[in-house]
């Protein structure tokens, strides 16, 4: 069967990211050595045309391909985010990757394919299709981690997510298998209608439910699959850490929440616990973690897992606006996990000068870039004004109408305790001596550039929330 | 041109913080005068205000309403009764104040007093702010410039006292914005005059469980503000390390704001369970009393005794609070302000001793009032005024607190009373030690008194010292109608209030479950 004008439509972004993506990969070789940093700018050219052809996309929602996409508020809420991380993890790369000398062009195409991956998760309406969404993201993601391949570190990293990486993986589809066993399909609607009928297997569909949760609890790396998270992330070159904390994280979470609430709905009392138990330790070991952390990277990468935490006391919510919390907090969590990987990429050159204290006296030495660290750690924190406390208030409102009192108040607990290794960092940036043998380059125009859009994206959201709350709130997921 | 007057007066000090960031960092003198000059202007606008306010009525004055988030509704809504009224004056009397202390600073100026001024607008929102999002928005922003103020420019601690200062309020202010939240799922809205509306409305608004809950969420932030005992700790230091103007404004503004928040919102709010806790949270503050002045009594630093004097008579603010009558309110209140300024003045001194001889050691004075005659003249006043010696500005209100206690619990009254005695004994023994015999460390024989400078300060602080001790009237009128209205909804349960015609009823009042 041929594929109508429709279907294509509907998967327009990938299209463009696939093309842009082989682009680049033929172009690399034809070109001299001197005028590879053109790859950059073309890969950037493909991210803006996918966020064109996702506009598109937007206004022709419905199914595409036999069901097997749907395209949605919810898909496209999230085509816009990934794609605007992507872009701007491609503009932070541009002068990294000639100052680390790995200027290849693979790099971005991969950075391309991954965000194929990314975009068929959030709009996959058929596991085996997420199952090839996240397999395409994470081969992808398993190569950029080490594409510093001379550097030990990047190598242990890349294998390290890779490995463990695989075994979630096989998860996953150990997962759909059963639940396909139990339920005889692998739509998620269908899936939903099985659950109420007889003939279903419960004791099967339970078991693949845990499998699910495993394999995709490990992609957004929460308690007790996050083991991963740090070394990854300290190991990756900076800008593919912020990309991994962003966008595979986000597009996770959306094959995550689509699974749960279209099609495991139905058994929501079952897993509610799971969530909620999930989401506690997630918090507490995120930051019980980072408190002690004297790298900056496995710093972040802790605080990484406590924010998946605080997304899934949303997600135990488990109300559409439990829902419109979540949208709204990848938002403001990309922005400022961007912002603060990209200062760290810019200090710590060489991926040498990675612990705070490297960090000493920052502010007298480059004023602006430590006054940006420090918007996007106060927004970490969560203090009013920043786009985090306003994602942190939604959530917490959330819980708090779904009754959950005591997550909440873990929640906040949580919080107070992040207060401490977060301002640890603004108070060496700002209170102790600067350090006379680290000098830091003055700050690229493309780095600049991602600075202030995401620190100005932070204090947007955090002043003027509405336009994108009420778009979060019109793309949520329909709950019965 | 009145209807946006109260917001002109929050953001006026971070419109010349703007004007700071646009000077270069070089120009000490300019942006020193800059500070000056804007929160000079900004006393002057809040003056306009003592004389347009209406002292007849218990309503919310001046008030302004707009929509700042759509969903979930959350209003940019000020407005100002008298006890918001006295709070706003006297935080923006001593701001100058501070900026004219801070003349001695010469590391990172501009970065000093750009916090400064944010520091001011984050303060005066917090007394003007009348929606619960928008308070508590006011109440967190008001921390990232105390904790630079204290971490940067403090003493040799400075750095534990800045982060202790920061994880306590924070501990605190986190389980309010529970509490918040908690509230607005119960009640629909954020809106702290619907919410005053409602509470009068149903009584049976929130189930007794939930109300104590609550209550306890916001007093526990509060109480560690004011601070209460056994919530303290934070507060000697934070004072000690801070740097003079840091402490002025913590003593005399910041430790209000708990205070504030116990007659804005605990006891208009849940008054059946402010009621309940009354006489536990009367006796934390008696022990805060007398702790407070025992503890000041064996100091032997001269900040270190300032910041326990504290605990000791923000415990009678708290006890005036909690026996709720309009005396021991009225009296509480007025206690505030004196306590601002004597208190703001004291610390003011200790500075000035400070940028003298870099110590704030008891031991290293003596004889000061030799070298410094005119130092120890106006130290004197403000040590007086601390220690409630009539015609100055504490006697009022401790005078007043002491009388409505006596009337409500005649037993805290009297042990009460004992921190008054003891006020006197460790302020007047630190006075002797410091300032009376012979001089008897040579560093100190060649001081030089008081500079024009410092000579304004002390003068202003004296000025205002003297003015609320006798012409206390002209404050009380200002608070008599709102506290009145505070009590009676603490008291009646269907209590006509003064509504505003934004504040509309909110659309789920039902949706409890």
């Amino acid at each position: 069967m041929m594929p109508s004008t429709a279907d294509l439509v509907r998967v327009l972004p990938e299209i463009v990211l696939t093309a842009f993506g082989l682009i680049v990969m033929v172009a690399e070789p034809f070109l001299p050595r001197g005028e590879k940093r053109m790859l950059g700018p073309l890969a950037l050219v493909g991210t803006l045309a996918a966020l064109g052809a996702a506009v598109a996309q937007a206004q022709n929602p419905g199914y595409a391909f036999s069901q097997l996409v749907i395209i949605d508020g919810f898909s496209s809420f999230l085509h816009f985010v990934l794609l605007a991380i992507t872009a701007l993890t491609i503009i932070a790369s541009f002068r990294y990757l000639e100052r680390e000398n790995i200027n290849h062009g693979e790099y971005y195409a991969l950075l391309l394919f991954g965000t194929v991956g990314m975009g068929i998760m959030a709009a996959a309406n058929e596991l085996i299709l997420v199952f090839l969404g996240l397999e395409t993201s994470s081969i992808a993601t398993y190569i950029l981690i080490g594409f510093r391949r001379t550097e030990a570190k990047s190598s242990e990293s890349a294998m390290k997510y890779f490995l463990l990486g695989s075994f979630a993986t096989a998860f996953l589809l150990y997962g759909i298998a059963l639940i396909f066993g139990g339920t005889g399909t692998t739509f998620l609607p269908d899936i939903a209608a099985a659950l109420g009928a007889p003939g279903t297997n419960p004791a099967l569909v339970l078991m693949g439910m845990g499998l699910l949760f495993v394999g995709l609890g490990f992609k957004v790396a929460s308690a007790p699959f996050q083991v991963w998270t740090p070394d990854v992330y300290e190991g990756a070159p900076t800008p593919i850490t912020a990309f991994l904390s962003a966008g595979p994280k986000a597009a996770a979470f959306a094959a995550f929440l689509r699974i749960f609430f279209t099609a495991l709905e139905p058994t929501q009392e079952t897993w509610f616990w799971v969530i909620w138990a999930s989401a506690l330790l997630t918090m507490f070991v995120g930051n019980l973690g980072a408190l002690v952390q004297t790298n900056i990277k496995r710093m972040l990468a802790y605080s990484s897992i406590a924010h998946a935490g605080y997304i899934l006391v949303a997600f135990a919510a488990g109300s559409e606006l439990g829902i419109a919390a979540v949208l709204f907090y990848l938002v403001a969590y990309a922005l400022m996990k961007l912002g603060a990987f990209t200062v760290v990429s810019h200090v710590s050159a060489g991926e040498s000068h990675q612990e705070i204290d490297d960090y000493a006296g920052l502010h007298s030495r480059q004023p602006l870039l430590a006054a940006c660290l420090t918007i996007f750690l106060l927004s970490l924190i969560g203090i009013p004004l920043t786009a985090g406390f306003l994602g942190k208030f939604y959530i917490f409102t959330a819980a708090v109408k779904a009754n959950l009192i005591w997550l909440v108040v873990l929640g906040v607990v949580n919080s107070a305790l992040s207060v401490a290794y977060y301002l640890r960092v603004v108070k060496v940036m700002y209170m102790n001596e600067p350090r006379a043998d680290l000098e830091v380059a003055p700050v690229p125009a493309s780095v600049a550039f991602v600075l202030t859009l995401t620190a100005l994206g932070t204090l947007y959201l955090g002043i003027v929330p509405g336009p994108v709350l009420s778009a979060a709130a019109r793309s949520v997921l329909p709950l019965p | 041109m009145k209807a946006y007057w109260l917001s002109l007066v929050v953001f006026f000090p971070a419109l010349g913080a703007l004007l700071i960031l646009l000077l270069p960092a070089g120009a000490v003198e300019r942006i020193r005068r800059v500070a000056l000059v804007t929160s000079l202007v900004e006393f002057a606008l809040t003056l306009p205000l003592y004389f347009w306010f209406n002292p007849a009525s218990a309503g919310m004055q001046f008030l302004e309403a707009r929509v700042w988030i759509p969903s979930p509704l959350i209003l940019y809504q000020v407005g100002l009764d008298g006890l918001s009224l006295v709070l706003v004056l006297l935080t923006a009397f001593l701001t100058p104040l501070a900026v004219l202390a801070s003349w001695p600073i010469t590391k990172r100026v501009k970065e000093f007093f750009l916090m400064l001024l944010v520091l001011e607008t984050g303060m005066l929102g917090v007394f003007v702010a009348l929606d619960l999002f928008l308070f508590y928005v006011f109440w967190e922003v008001m921390l990232i410039p105390m904790y630079f103020l204290i971490g940067v420019w403090g003493h040799e601690r400075r750095l534990y006292a800045a982060i202790k200062f920061v994880l306590f309020t924070m501990a605190g202010s986190l389980l309010m914005l529970v509490a918040i939240i908690w509230l607005y799922t119960a009640t629909g809205t954020f809106d702290l005059l619907a919410l005053y509306g409602l509470r009068q409305a149903h009584p049976a608004l929130l189930a007794a469980g939930e109300e104590r809950w609550l209550f306890l969420a916001f007093f526990l932030a509060f109480a560690i503000k004011v601070p209460l005992f056994p919530f303290h700790t934070w507060l000697p230091d934070a004072h000690v390390e801070a740097p003079t103007a840091g402490s002025v404004i913590l003593a005399g503004v910041l430790l209000k704001m708990g205070a504030y928040g116990l007659l804005r919102y605990c006891l208009p709010l849940f008054p059946d369970a402010a009621k309940e806790f009354a006489p536990v949270i009367s006796a934390l503050a008696l022990i805060g009393i007398l702790y407070g002045a025992l503890v000041s009594l064996v100091q032997p630093d001269v900040k270190k005794l300032i910041a326990f004097s504290s605990v000791s008579h923000m415990g009678f603010v708290v006890l005036g609070i909690m026996a709720m009558n309009v005396i021991s309110t009225q009296g509480a209140i007025f206690l505030m302000l004196a306590h601002g300024v004597s208190t703001g003045a004291l610390f003011a001194f200790a500075g000035m001793l400070y940028d003298r001889r870099h110590t704030h050691l008891i031991s290293e004075f003596g004889g000061l009032g030799t070298p410094l005659p005119v130092f120890s003249a106006f130290f004197l006043v403000a040590c007086l005024a601390s220690l409630g010696l009539p015609l100055l500005a504490n006697f009022v209100g401790e005078f007043m607190v002491l009388v409505g206690v006596f009337e409500a619990e005649r037993s805290y009254a009297v042990l009460a009373a004992f921190g008054v005695v003891l006020a006197a004994v460790y302020l007047l023994w630190m006075y002797q030690r410091v300032t009376y015999g012979e001089v008897t460390n040579d560093a100190n024989r060649r001081l030089t008194d008081l500079s024009r400078r410092e000579l304004v300060i002390a003068a202003a602080f004296a000025l205002i010292i003297l003015g609320l001790g006798v012409g206390s009237p002209f404050l009380t009128s200002r608070t008599e109608a709102t506290t009145k209205r505070i009590l009676l909804q603490v008291e009646s349960p269907h209590y006509e209030l003064a509504q505003s015609p934004e504040s509309g009823a909110p659309e789920s009042a039902e949706d409890k479950r």
